[in-house]
């Protein structure tokens, strides 16, 4: 199995993890290591890059599931960009939507609030 | 002083022929050069030494021998056998003394005790020679046999067909002889599909090379003449030119119409296919020359319908001519008996090798090469259309495949775009828990896909090999627990795939998952 790995950029306080294409059992590595860099470099928000992603398994919404509540236990913020209607309509059934918040894309997330 | 002289003698003996070594010649001494002495079986001098007389002085023999003839012409004077254990192994051959005299009493004596000592020696040194010649003949004979395994391999298909509608399903296993035997599949005009099982008379590289070429010119032909019997005619003519003498290729042909279930074929000596229609099977018969033996043969074409729901099996006699130990063939009777109650595709194979395996005990070592093709035609319902079926192996990830395959099929039955996304977020999921939970990640253990409209649904149905556990049902997981730690983050598949199909329907047997994904196709669904 090919262990992808995924980029975090710093942009003010919010860590940025541009996502690897595939989202499954090959993604553990590099999402728990993303999450672990942004918690070492102390930022108050991760924001999780979905514009590259273009296959989101059942393992990969665990993974996304065990980061957000590492993230909650932690006190820090989790949020998402680039999701395509079909993934944005998983993170509504799986209801991660309510526990995360979901911008159309990166600079509205970076703008914070009201563009969700 | 004597003279051992450099010549010797073959001597026949224990099957194989044998030479005594030469002694070294001295620079001295006056050595005749000759060419060694055959001494036919039946040759009178052989008695002669056999006598354990000693030495024998040829001259003075009155012996109507071809060998003594032999051993004159080479100016051999003296002969003293080597005798080990009974057994004629050599002879010491002297020719004339140096001072031309006649060998003395005491000569003979020392010589007799010498031949005596040296023919244990001798006896040694062969018997390390033939066991020498023994290890490099095995050596060349599993060389042999790995190139021979090498070239089969290398011809005989490495992926199944996928037919819309058939479950295909193949098994080759070589005997420790490599026994020639090869099936193939041949795409030809209009999606027929030409359907080859053959066997190569006799074992190792010559039967392999020749399959090859069988295997060759039934590939260039096939297509281009399509009938069948045009076909092995066409086959038969080429090889008769080539095949070695003593070699000749059985081999059965057919064509099957996939659409209709038509099945024409031709048989070149071959062993007869079975069909199952319900649980009735019977043999399709043709007769006809095997390939290579004349030239000019015409090979009559027969046909014959696989219907919905029945079973092809062509076969090579590696199964149906295995014996047990005490010499009982497996035998047709019994293939035919099985194949009525056996499943379909690998099951049906699977019982065939179980039920060989039981006849034979485990102990059996394969005698000839087992080749079983199989094809069966689904039994479908009323208005089906079939679109696609095939197997994939549990290998992680594959799932992936499993889904793009069924995207591509899908394409264009009238999903909506957001009807398909889900289909194929579905699709991974219930793949990813048929390689997981029912395979339990064995590459070895196929997925079974098989893609089809009925009247306004489309179905993929998705089959492992994880029966007898029911498969639970498809909860809302408790995210809140998750998030506080309190349940692992997992188990989102079922629940996701329930969500994103129209329905979802699950059955468990005692040896297979069947999980069917339904999307319907009118607006109703589109807009869910």
């Amino acid at each position: 199995m090919t262990t992808e790995t995924s980029a975090v950029r710093y942009v003010g306080g919010t860590a940025v993890v541009d996502l690897p294409p595939q989202i499954d059992a090959t993604a553990e590595h590099a999402l728990n290591g993303a999450y672990a860099a942004a918690a070492e470099h102390g930022s108050k928000t991760v924001l999780l890059n979905f514009s590259g992603v273009d296959f989101l398994s059942s393992t990969g919404i665990a993974l996304v599931v065990g980061i957000l509540a590492r993230a909650r236990k932690d006190g820090r913020a989790i949020t998402a960009s680039g999701l395509n209607d079909h993934y944005r309509e998983i993170f509504e059934i799986t209801r991660l939507a309510d526990f995360m918040k979901i911008y159309a894309d990166e600079s509205m997330a970076l703008k914070g609030e009201g563009a969700g | 002083m004597m003279t051992l002289t450099r010549t010797f003698l073959r001597v026949i003996g224990r099957g194989a022929a044998t030479t005594a070594t030469p002694a070294r010649p001295q620079s001295r001494a006056r050595v005749l050069e000759s060419a060694p002495i055959d001494i036919a079986p039946n040759d009178p001098i052989l008695a002669y030494f056999h006598a354990g007389s000693g030495a024998v002085a040829i001259d003075e023999l009155q012996l109507d021998s071809p060998a003594v003839n032999a051993l004159r012409a080479a100016g051999v004077k003296l002969v003293v056998p080597l005798i080990s254990q009974g057994e004629l192994i050599g002879l010491l051959n002297l020719g004339r003394r140096l001072s031309d005299q006649e060998y003395s009493a005491d000569d003979r004596r020392l010589l007799e005790k010498l031949a005596a000592q040296a023919s244990p020696a001798v006896r040694v040194a062969q018997l390390v020679r033939e066991q020498e010649a023994e290890v490099r003949a095995r050596e060349r004979i599993n060389q042999e046999l790995r190139v021979a395994q090498l070239i089969q391999q290398q011809f005989l298909p490495k992926t199944l067909p996928d037919l819309p509608g058939w479950q295909v399903a193949a098994f080759y296993r070589a005997a420790a002889e490599v026994g020639g035997d090869f099936y193939d599949f041949i795409d030809l005009p209009d999606g027929r599909m030409g359907l080859v099982v053959g066997d190569v008379s006799g074992h190792g590289v010559p039967a392999a090379l020749v399959m090859a070429t069988t295997r060759s010119v039934l590939r260039t032909e096939a297509p281009r003449l399509v009938a069948p019997g045009a076909v092995l005619a066409r086959v038969n003519d080429f090889l008769d030119a080539d095949i070695p003498a003593n070699m000749f290729v059985t081999c059965l042909y057919a064509v099957l119409d996939p659409k209709t279930g038509t099945l024409r074929y031709a048989n070149a000596g071959h062993d007869l296919p079975f069909v199952r229609h319900g649980t009735v099977v019977e043999e399709l018969r043709a007769t006809g020359m095997p390939l290579g033996a004349m030239p000019g043969m015409v090979y009559v074409e027969k046909e014959a319908t696989i219907g919905p729901g029945d079973v092809l099996l062509l076969h090579s006699d590696g199964l149906a001519e295995a014996h047990d130990q005490r010499r009982a063939m497996f035998g047709f009777g019994r293939m035919r008996t099985l194949m009525g109650g056996l499943g379909i595709g690998q099951d049906l194979i699977d019982g065939l090798l179980d039920a060989l395996t039981g006849f034979t005990g485990p102990a059996w070592e394969q005698e000839d090469d087992i080749t079983l093709v199989t094809l069966a035609r689904s039994a479908g319902v009323a208005g089906e259309h079939v679109l696609l079926e095939f197997r994939e192996s549990s290998a992680p990830g594959n799932e992936r495949k499993i889904m793009q395959r069924v995207a591509d099929v899908v394409s264009d039955v009238g999903l909506q775009p957001k009807q398909l996304e889900r289909l194929k977020t579905a699709v991974s999921e219930a793949a990813m828990n048929a390689i997981e939970h029912g395979n339990h990640g064995d590459p070895d253990l196929p997925v079974h896909v098989r893609v089809a409209v009925t009247d306004g649904e489309l179905v993929v149905r998705i089959v492992d090999n994880g029966g007898g556990k029911e498969i639970p049902e498809a909860e809302t997981p408790d995210l809140e627990a998750k998030l506080a730690g309190l349940q692992k983050p997992r188990g989102w598949g079922l629940f996701l795939i329930k969500n994103m199909v129209d329905e979802l329907r699950t059955h468990t047997t005692e040896t297979h998952h069947i999980v069917e994904l339904i999307m319907r196709l009118d607006e109703k669904g589109a807009d869910r």
